[in-house]
């Protein structure tokens, strides 16, 4: 093998947003690992000063194609708790039910259509269909429904309408709800058959003691609201978030990067929420989970597209039950003042915490605001990930070793138009 | 066999949104992908096709020196060159920037502005490289996108209607939001296209698909006083995801 090598692939795809990475290899070791985010920056938290409260989960959806409701859920949830309002009951139920629906459509198109591709060897879900044109109409078919309960909820799949600081404009009917049901129960079969599928995938040999990082509930699998807490002992109310997390700038990204005070990187998402509350998924959920022979704690990143067809299950189970016990609520929204103050919110975004601070003037005017999405908060696991990958597989020829360094940042779904944006891929071996 | 039309799919600055609509399309995307190779999609597959292209879709607006010389390199790839959504179409809610200091924005969000390369501006691709359609929404109506896509690739102009959200709302029968509750609305200067779901969600439309072809804002202006709302307020439902539209609109107005 010659002493230099460079690898390049300017153009990773199968992401949300652009971004490149440069891996360097010298003398046999990885010297140097950087995730490069690119997207050009947009500036959310800087416009958001001078706007009212009541616009923040508009505006803040407005991050995210992907995963707008996560957006609008930890912007409410931060807005109510300055103004001292308590939105539960049906409302909540209704807000989780939205959630479930971002879930499955999120987590149904990088299941299947980013992240499987790479394990069968194909480019795209395009040319998987080609094979097996079969799997991608059912998939298709999962994450229809996906979009069909947010637009059911929200008004519309992509950026709904319908959130608002205090609840909703409008509560759907029942039978609007009850209309899903018969759709849900075939997304849930679809999602079991995933679960099944990606049980079977051959996955790299690698493993990696994370610091897991997610919200926590005493009764139910995270998704709309909790604490935080982690498996080296974290456990902490959100509004002492700041205390335990830091950003830093750092020249080769435009996302800020995270780490845990006095440790260091952590993970969050799917691998974080099930290792920590898997005895909180619905029965079904938890049978697909054995028999899939998840481990208790799930350390190898490869395996997160079960994880993820997993908790496909348990959003469509969860999304039966909300509908089942749902009941039509006297009021669309609880009523809100504004008032000053600082207020925290997070809430399960597919790809794990999004946490959210604003600081509101008496008239309510956004005074300050702070968000941080699950991608920037991953990105120092994702290249501590890339290092231990390329460690691992010195010898792997370049185009393989390019694909396996996508894959690694694949198994992370991650969403650079919330970091912010662009992934290029760059290998260079001296 | 003749040869299938290429479609290519590009990303400037924006939240993805429009891109992951054509990936929306459950029912049609096998179709489509038959019917069209589509030779250039990131967000989707990673095998790309040399252009030229017959239809280029692009999402988001120019924020960045290199997007600007990005931006012209696709045009000259493109026969047919279609904007999606807010941000392609008027510069996006990163347009606010456009009525404010960007090194003060910079400052707000990075710790270390000198690492972050950007321009002073969040522009339009219309404002760089001359545009064949654009389609309006944030984000845009995947009914929509796709009558744009079957339009170009037959040759024809896309069949979409360019009056105001009130027309969709009396297609629908959904009673006027404005005139029965006193909710203000922007619906009488919107673009129509979304269908007018914020009415049928009891809300008013807060313009998200931008102004209409012949916009009134100046009458919708007095008519929002009425109801209540002071100039800051009003400054700010104009001032969103089309913010560069609808300041336009209202300084011709």
């Amino acid at each position: 093998m010659a002493e230099r090598r460079t690898i390049r692939n300017d153009l990773l795809a199968r992401v949300e947003g652009e971004g490149a990475l440069l891996v360097q290899i010298a003398g046999g070791q990885v010297a140097d690992v950087k995730l490069k985010i690119y997207e050009p920056p947009r500036f959310f938290e800087a416009f958001l000063r001078g706007r009212a409260f009541t616009e923040a989960p508009d505006i803040t959806a407005r991050i995210c194609g992907i995963c707008p409701v996560a957006y609008q859920m930890s912007s409410v949830q931060a807005m109510e708790q300055i103004c001292g309002v308590q939105v539960d009951g049906q409302l909540r139920a209704l807000r989780r039910l939205l959630y479930c629906g971002e879930w499955i459509e999120s987590h149904a198109l990088h299941v299947f259509m980013l992240h499987l591709p790479d394990f069968l060897g194909h480019e795209s879900a395009i040319e998987l269909a080609t094979h097996d044109r079969e799997l991608v109409s059912r998939a298709l078919e999962l994450k229809k429904v996906g979009n069909e309960l947010m637009t059911v909820v929200g008004g519309r799949e992509i950026h709904p309408v319908n959130v608002r600081v205090g609840g909703f404009y409008r509560a759907p009917r029942k039978r609007e709800l009850t209309a899903l049901v018969d759709r849900l129960e075939r997304a849930r079969e679809v999602a079991l058959e995933a679960v099944e599928i990606t049980a079977g995938l051959d996955f790299p040999d690698y493993e990696h003691d994370y610091e897991l990082v997610c919200l926590a509930e005493p009764d139910e699998y995270p998704i709309d609201r909790g604490r935080i807490v982690s498996n080296r002992g974290l456990d902490i109310a959100v509004a002492e978030y700041d205390e335990h997390f830091v950003e830093e700038h750092v020249e080769w990204s435009n996302a800020l990067h995270s780490r845990v005070v006095g440790r260091g990187s952590y993970l969050c998402g799917p691998l974080a929420r099930f290792s920590l509350s898997a005895d909180r998924l619905s029965p079904m959920a938890r049978e697909a989970a054995s028999e899939a022979g998840l481990e208790a704690e799930e350390r190898n990143p490869f395996r997160s597209i079960v994880v993820r067809s997993v908790e496909l299950v348990y959003a469509a189970d969860e999304a039966l039950r909300l509908i089942a016990d749902y009941e039509e609520p006297d009021a669309p929204a609880v009523p809100v003042e504004p008032r000053a103050g600082v207020g925290y919110g997070c809430t399960e975004a597919p790809r794990g915490i999004l946490y959210h601070r604003y600081q509101l003037d008496a008239d309510g005017t956004i005074l300050d605001a702070k968000i941080v999405p699950p991608t920037s908060q991953n990105q120092k696991a994702i290249e501590e990930d890339l290092r231990g990958v390329v460690e691992r597989s010195l010898d792997v020829p370049d185009d393989e070793l390019t694909l396996l360094c996508e894959q690694t940042i694949r198994n992370y779904d991650p969403c650079i138009s919330c970091a912010t944006h662009f992934l290029k891929l760059e290998i260079a071996r001296s | 066999m003749s040869r299938r039309p290429k479609l290519a799919v590009w990303k400037f600055a924006s939240c993805d949104g429009c891109q992951l609509s054509l990936l929306d399309c459950e029912d049609e995307l096998l179709a489509l992908a038959g019917e069209v190779e589509i030779a250039y999609f990131l967000e989707a597959r990673r095998a790309t096709v040399r252009g030229p292209y017959d239809v280029s879709l692009v999402e988001g607006s120019v924020t960045t020196s290199h997007d600007a010389e990005r931006i012209r390199k696709v045009r000259r790839a493109s026969k047919r060159l279609v904007t999606i959504g807010a941000c392609a179409t008027a510069g996006g809610i990163q347009a606010l920037r456009n009525f404010a200091g960007v090194q003060d924005f910079l400052s707000a969000v990075y710790a270390s502005p000198e690492y972050v390369s950007t321009l002073e501006s969040s522009t339009p691709i219309s404002a760089h490289v001359p545009v064949d359609f654009e389609l309006h929404g944030c984000p845009i109506n995947k009914r929509q996108l796709l009558e744009v896509i079957a339009a170009f690739l037959h040759g024809r102009r896309p069949s979409i209607a360019s009056t105001s959200v009130c027309t969709e709302c009396k297609r629908r029968g959904t009673v006027c939001v404005m005139v029965a509750h006193g909710t203000p609305c922007l619906g009488p200067v919107t673009h129509a296209g979304c269908g007018a779901i914020c009415p049928a969600y009891n809300r008013g439309c807060y313009g998200c698909f931008g102004p209409m072809e012949t916009p009134n804002t100046a009458s919708l202006t007095r008519q929002l006083k009425v109801l209540g709302m002071g100039d800051r307020s009003i400054d700010r439902v104009f001032r969103t995801f089309n913010v560069g539209a609808f300041e336009q609109a209202r300084a011709d107005g």
